[in-house]
């Protein structure tokens, strides 16, 4: 009980935790990116089948200048050693290699082409109008919550 | 104005879908250096809501509560986007998609998605079943024992030059193709679309 409290009043004094109004930008960053999502039709079942049928270019041009644009933003910041509005240095964690991006990234390609959706999409096809993806919701929560009960006995 | 929204209410192309989700990267980077992903709110709704003693679920969620307020976000544009903005035209799919899912049972080509499978109706019958709950599941177990979905590794991750990051996408494709011409006709057939 007592190292849980340290733990936690130790996890309070993270510069990074936001709370209250601060967290409003990323509410409107959320809204811009669902309002891009519905209109680029890229929350539609149908473009996730014309994908992995290689029958219309419209994702791969999505999904590929999307990483264009990162890239250069990412060079760009670090480069020119662009800061964060509260003047931070900017920071991204280097990912390492694991098995689970080669079994895991496969299980999520299967799921994707099923459901038509990546996690961004299923949040807003549910604000769309699409209640029913509230299942799928669910489940992709339940199913995260597999691996995290199990993530010991997986390779990793 | 009026021709401005009338503009806007038409399917987006591409090369103006594609940099503007390119744009988030730095967006976040610069707002809170956040890293852009979103099947990690996953983890922050089981870690809030049933970490049941589960080590990968025992950490201070409300340091991520970003992240939840940003996939709210996305939701709420869902909505503004289908009321205000909704395009009054039926979505173009590709005649070939077309042909090929018509041979596979599906009917509907008319809204975003099929409205053969993505009804209240189905829910529990064996096409929920695939369509909702094992499809789900494999989404959020797949992107966590990834480390993320297209947000992170696909478009984060390699932004960020980070070679893992294609490796995983390699495989989200690998995964899609295999589900889409080896196991969808059998599901289709079995759940009695075809």
């Amino acid at each position: 009980m007592n190292t849980k409290k340290n733990r936690l009043s130790i996890d309070q004094n993270i510069p990074n935790q936001e709370t209250g109004f601060s967290l409003l930008k990323y509410l409107i960053v959320g809204v811009f990116f669902g309002i891009i999502f519905v209109k680029a039709e890229i929350i539609s079942w149908f473009r996730i089948q014309e994908m992995f049928r290689l029958q219309s270019f419209f994702m791969y041009g999505v999904i590929g200048s999307a990483i264009l644009v990162g890239m250069i933003s990412i060079q760009l910041i670090k480069r020119l050693d662009i800061k964060t509005i509260k003047g931070e240095t900017v920071f991204i964690k280097e990912k390492k290699f694991k098995k689970g991006q080669i079994i895991g990234g496969f299980i999520f390609g299967l799921g994707w082409a099923l459901t038509g959706a990546c996690p961004g999409p299923i949040y807003a096809q549910i604000g769309v109008g699409y209640t029913v993806v509230i299942i799928t919701f669910i489940s992709a929560v339940a199913g995260t919550w597999i691996y995290g009960r199990f993530a010991d006995r997986l390779p990793s | 104005m009026g021709s401005f929204i009338e503009w806007i209410r038409h399917p987006w192309p591409w090369y103006v879908a594609g940099p503007l989700i390119g744009l988030t990267v730095p967006a976040l980077l610069l707002l809170g250096n956040k890293p852009f992903g979103i099947s990690s709110s996953f983890r922050h709704i089981n870690a809030a809501c049933a970490p049941a003693k589960i080590p990968f679920f025992e950490y201070n969620w409300k340091k991520e509560t970003w992240n939840l307020v940003f996939v709210l976000g996305i939701l709420m544009g869902g909505m503004i986007a289908s009321i205000f903005l909704s395009d009054p035209d039926a979505i173009v799919v590709a005649e070939s998609t077309q042909a090929d899912l018509a041979t596979l049972g599906i009917t509907d080509f008319r809204s975003l998605l099929p409205a053969d499978i993505f009804l209240w109706d189905n829910i529990f019958t064996l096409r929920g079943l695939f369509f909702f709950v094992i499809g789900g599941g494999l989404v959020g177990f797949g992107t966590r024992y990834a480390g993320g979905c297209t947000s992170g590794h696909a478009i984060m991750g390699i932004s960020n030059l980070q070679w893992p990051s294609l490796v995983a996408t390699i495989f989200f494709m690998l995964g899609g193709f295999t589900m889409t011409h080896i196991f969808l006709p059998y599901i289709m057939a079995l759940t009695g679309l075809k």
